[in-house]
């Protein structure tokens, strides 16, 4: 569907050793014909998918579409039954765990804002940030003015600083989903994968999140998936919308907004 | 030099009270046991020497599983097993101690051996006529048991209720392989009759005292270990891990990893309260593996307060003493009486008897702290 299917016929190991196509190699996330079934129902069905270095796309979808189970195959928490997954252009993450994709640089922020919350807020985004993850790295690490610095930092840019000293339990909806995008951005990744990051926020703080994610693009590659379609508007970006777990329709907002079957499946309602 | 920083920056009040109480018993009832006379109202008995010697071994005990279960999520219902061998490397020194002084005085063999018609020494006995050499099985024994089991566990991320059940099925088939007379180590009878320990008669009343203050010793470095590892960095991840661990994966931590060090630095812990838990009851056997006792374990640490520290090893003293009584009033009532505590605090003490205690006495506004980290309002996952 994106390319000759015939030029894309990639054997499944060794993934480092083999020749690739310039499209894969100059795509920073290459999906193709992947797909995942859960007890016989295919959540996934023959998804492909390129996102270029630097680029922030939208994923729009009805409910059940497949776009959480995506950023799962993508983040090595769900492998899929065929395809390729691959990022950088080389690595192929199906063979890589979360811990390890985390550490090429995948950064991920889930649909139900999951942040760490018997730990201050300031605490959360400190263990975000790059340094050393490693048991004995972190039971003998000091205190690094350093890294505190990059926190400050990062609590200004998601605008917790006045509640740096809470528990990040004790945080509004809208609050955690920004520490989450707060310690996503600490981890200073290649690729941020943004689940619904608006949902749950008003018209003000919906539309904070979108200036702040179109600033984040400015120096990372996103996808961002979300239902508000004046947050998608927004954004201002490529398009691709989900349907059945493959991909129904991509092109910019006003494209994709008028195709027939899109309407029908999805805005129509 | 660290030692001082680490003093005062990273242990917080319940910390020095425990620490100054501990270090004050370790003197002060070796002190009043052996100086002061009998007939004196100051007089600490030997009998209770002995009972709060071992209440200290069992407070290392809560300490250990308090660090995988408070701090990890990790319910261990199996830390006993860790316990008990601690113990029985322990106790074969102390048999090899005894030497020709055994029944049938056969200069090597213990006596179980002999009976049994053994004519040599199994090597899974090799070495335990040196201290050193014991002192390290103490250790390494419960530790590599614990890193190979958490090995495996962690990595095919065995969690929750499956995790402890096989915790349980580990000391549970420990228990059955030491009742065996063929594993050589005494069967159902376990090790017992320890002469002396590095030649100082075990019986003395002076070896007990220093015995009373080597636990509280233990009992206090456990604590600063424990503590220095909760308040690193990794101590963060730890409790990241207990509350969302897939979480924690997504930031690029080895959530296996983190697990793998508190388990097996947990494991000898429990194995060093084992070794000193053993010369001061004299016997260790086979039901020292039994399930329940791990079990129990479990319930000093909610009652005293999962994920404090100090209220594990409260926990520990608390529910012991009132065993030691109501075993004395009412033999048949204290299963009941266990159960029903672990109930009454499930339900009204989530947060154990210290986690309630420090939440009231900042509630008066009088600690200006930022709270410490006790576990979500989970008594038990
Ligand atoms: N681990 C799983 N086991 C079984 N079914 C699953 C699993 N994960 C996802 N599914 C199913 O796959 C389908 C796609 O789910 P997914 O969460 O990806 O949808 P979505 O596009 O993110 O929807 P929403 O907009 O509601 O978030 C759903 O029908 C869901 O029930
Ligand atoms: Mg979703």
């Amino acid at each position: 569907m994106l390319i000759d299917p015939m030029e894309t016929q990639l054997p499944a190991d060794p993934v480092q050793a083999i020749e690739r196509p310039q499209v894969v190699t100059q795509s920073l996330l290459y999906l193709d014909g992947v797909s995942v079934s859960f007890d016989g129902f295919r959540a996934i069905n023959n998804l492909s998918l390129i996102i270029a270095p630097g680029e922030m796309r939208a994923i729009i979808g009805p409910n059940g579409a497949g776009k959480t189970t995506m950023m799962d195959i993508i983040t090595g928490k769900t492998k899929p039954d065929t395809g390729d997954v691959i990022f950088d252009g080389q690595v192929d993450l199906t063979q890589l765990d979360e811990t390890a994709i985390a550490n090429l640089g995948i950064g991920r922020k889930f649909q139900k804002p999951t942040v760490f919350e018997m730990h201050t807020v300031e605490d959360n985004i400190e263990m975000a940030v790059k340094a050393d993850r490693t048991v004995f790295g972190t039971l003998f690490s000091r205190h690094s003015a350093e890294i505190w610095r990059r926190v400050d930092e990062l609590l200004g840019i998601v605008r917790l600083g006045d509640h740096r000293k809470r528990l990040a339990g004790d945080l509004s909806h809208g609050q955690k989903q920004w520490l989450e995008i707060g310690m996503l951005l600490a981890q200073d990744p290649k690729l941020l994968l943004v689940d619904e990051p608006a949902a749950g926020m008003t018209d003000v703080e919906t539309g904070a999140t979108a200036d702040l994610l179109k600033d984040i693009a400015k120096t990372h590659s996103v996808v961002v998936v979300e239902h508000d379609m004046g947050f998608i508007r927004e954004l201002g970006v490529k398009v691709t919308c989900l349907h059945e777990g493959s991909v129904l329709a991509e092109g910019t907002l006003d494209q994709v907004s008028s195709d027939e079957r899109v309407i029908e499946v999805y805005l129509g309602r | 030099m660290m030692l001082t920083r680490f003093l005062f920056e990273k242990i917080d009040r319940a910390g020095w009270v425990f620490l100054v109480l501990l270090g004050i018993a370790a003197v002060l009832v070796p002190v009043l046991n052996l100086a002061v006379p009998p007939g004196s109202m100051f007089h600490v008995s030997n009998t209770a020497v002995g009972l709060w010697g071992k209440y200290m071994t069992y407070a290392l005990l809560a300490l250990a599983v308090d660090l995988v279960w408070g701090y990890c999520g990790i319910l261990s219902l199996g830390h006993g097993a860790f316990f008990a061998l601690g113990g029985y490397a322990m106790g074969m020194y102390l048999m090899r101690q005894i030497g020709p002084r055994g029944v049938y005085s056969h200069p090597v063999l213990p006596d179980f051996m002999v009976f049994l018609n053994w004519t040599e020494l199994p090597v899974t006995w090799w070495g335990f006529s040196s201290f050193p050499y014991a002192l390290l099985m103490v250790a390494l024994v419960p530790g590599l048991l614990a890193f190979v089991f958490g090995w495996f566990a962690f990595r095919s991320r065995v969690t929750g209720v499956y995790l402890s059940i096989i915790t349980q099925a580990l000391t549970y088939a420990l228990m059955l392989a030491f009742f065996r007379n063929d594993m050589g180590f005494g069967g159902n009878n376990g090790l017992t009759d320890f002469k002396d320990i590095l030649g100082f008669n075990i019986q003395s009343q002076v070896t007990r005292a220093v015995l009373f203050s080597l636990s509280v010793i233990a009992l206090m470095t456990g604590y600063l270990v424990a503590r220095a590892i909760v308040t690193s960095k990794a101590g963060k991840i730890l409790i990241a891990i207990r509350d969302a661990e897939a979480r924690t994966r997504f930031l690029g931590y080895r959530v296996e990893n983190f697990k793998l060090f508190v388990w097996t630095v947990s494991a000898v812990m429990a194995g060093i309260a084992g070794a000193l838990y053993v010369p001061q009851v004299g016997i260790i056997n086979p039901s020292e593996f039994s399930p329940a006792n791990s079990i129990e374990t479990i319930v000093w640490v909610a009652v005293g307060g999962r994920g404090t520290l100090v209220g594990a090893a409260l926990g520990a003293g608390l529910v012991n003493f009132a065993k030691s009584w109501f075993t004395g009033a009412f033999p048949q009532g204290w299963l009941f009486a266990l159960g029903g505590l672990f109930i009454f605090v499930t339900l009204f003490l989530p947060k154990g008897i210290l986690g309630t205690f420090t939440d009231w006495w900042k509630r008066r506004g009088e600690r200006r702290e930022p709270p410490a980290s006790s576990p979500a309002r989970q008594p038990a996952e």
